[in-house]
């Protein structure tokens, strides 16, 4: 078997995070912006996990007869990211959710193009004062 | 990364959320690898569990195709290709895989592998580690997943409309597949609290756990209908469970802070310190699984609940 070289995985974090950053930047889909950013966000994870590993060693729960274990902060830190990172996924799902509602789209152009339609076109006695665009 | 590619390249959403599902479980399989269970157990339950649901959910209420493209991608492909070039000439620089002395190793974590058996007595290290040295850290995670989830039911309101939708369920009525969850549902339920409580000495934890749980009231709501799943979680109990959930983790810290000892330094609890750890970190955990179980579902309810906009 050819012998993977130890930059491998960070290379391959590194093309997935720029695939994510491709979709979140290049995409009008707002929902397949967050599935970009969950993209993103799984790359980072499996660097973290990357650092903490160790040749030869176990998972680190205690066992007799086994003294190498990997490193067990990475671990805690990307166990509770994933969760927090599901949590804002579900924040932005629901903002996602709002915005069509509003709009009826959630294509970010058209998002755009109605909001340039509503300003261009002011209406005399506005119903929504406290609607003010800075 | 294929699968990465493709989920770019299509435009059914639908597609897109479930690729992102098998991209989770395949990323889960990484972590098994790279000896990271607890990580790898969390990734299992969450992204390809969770998210999946929660996206699709979320799909219902918008619609189900992208627009084609109406930019042209060659400058993003360009400021991407660049970034990504300054990210590969930065890992020249980096430790390789599994170096021991690379930096990270070097650090606090010798500590923690060598003492934590005897000053928190339990052999799982992810979870000493997570409950008691870094137990602000874990309070602060736990916060912010309660805050994600109250702002979630700020933004969709409260979930109620269940009696329009009474007896319906999302999947329609289908005897086997009621059968087989049926059958399922309580050995999730069973599973989830194994995990919960045995979190210290195996892989798992109150995260896990609280999802796991999660995930069997979805199911069972998927297949049987929302008004079923909540007759038996009510959905107005959800945020009183999570901001519990909160107080059980606050109120282990601030016993310890009126016995005496620093917040959250669980030796306070009980005459012996090390039991008084073990039984700091159960709490502390339980705290962790109530407020996640609570916050997920709560966030299932209110996607759920929503009726899409005619």
């Amino acid at each position: 078997m050819i012998e993977i070289p130890g930059l491998f995985n960070y290379w391959v974090v590194v093309f997935l995070m720029m695939a994510g950053f491709y979709v979140v930047i290049s995409q009008g889909n707002l929902v397949k912006k967050l599935v970009g950013l969950g993209l993103f966000q799984a790359s980072v994870f499996i660097l973290y996990i990357t650092m903490g590993n160790l040749s030869g060693g176990q998972a680190p729960i205690v066992t007799e007869g086994v003294f190498v274990y990997s490193n067990p902060l990475p671990h805690v830190l990307i166990l509770t990211a994933i969760v927090v990172g599901v949590a804002t996924t579900a924040v932005g799902l629901a903002l996602v959710v709002r915005i069509h509602e509003a709009y009826g789209t959630v294509e970010e152009d058209e998002i755009h193009s109605l909001d340039m339609a509503d300003e261009e076109t002011p209406r005399k006695g506005d119903d929504r004062p406290g609607e003010s665009r800075e | 990364m294929l699968i990465a590619v493709v989920a770019i390249r299509m435009r059914d959403l639908f597609g897109v959320v479930i690729l992102f599902g098998v991209y989770s479980l395949l990323t889960a399989v990484l972590f098994m690898d790279l000896d990271a269970v607890d990580v790898a157990f969390t990734e299992a339950a969450v992204g390809a569990g969770v998210t999946t649901v929660l996206l699709l959910s979320g799909l219902r209420l918008t619609r189900r195709w992208e627009a084609p493209p109406r930019h042209n991608p060659l400058f993003s492909l360009l400021v991407v290709g660049i970034t990504g070039a300054a990210l590969v000439y930065a890992t020249l620089d980096a430790p390789l895989l599994g170096d021991p002395s690379s930096p990270v190793h070097k650090h606090v974590a010798p500590r923690y592998l060598q003492q934590a058996v005897e000053e928190v007595g339990m052999p799982n290290i992810v979870t000493a580690v997570l409950a008691s040295y870094r137990g602000y850290d874990t309070f602060g995670e736990t916060l912010v997943v309660f805050t994600a989830g109250l702002a979630v039911l700020l933004l969709l309101g409260f979930p109620d409309g269940s009696e329009s939708r009474a007896r319906s369920s999302a999947l329609g009525d289908q005897l086997v597949l009621k059968v087989v969850v049926k059958l399922l549902v309580p050995l999730i339920l069973l599973y989830a609290l194994y995990v919960q409580f045995h979190g210290d000495f195996g892989a798992g934890g109150g995260f896990q756990a609280g999802v796991i749980f999660a995930t069997g009231f979805i199911l069972y709501d998927m297949v049987f209908g929302s008004a079923n799943a909540r007759a038996v979680m009510p959905a107005d109990w959800l945020p009183r469970l999570a901001a519990l959930g909160v107080l059980i983790y606050g109120g282990v810290g601030i016993f310890s802070m009126l016995a005496g000892k620093p917040f959250l330094d669980y030796s306070a609890l009980s005459a012996d310190p090390v039991q008084g750890q073990h039984l700091g970190v159960l709490l502390v955990e339980l705290g962790v699984g109530v407020t996640v179980f609570s916050i997920v579902l709560s966030i299932f309810y209110a996607l759920s609940g929503r009726r899409p906009r005619s």
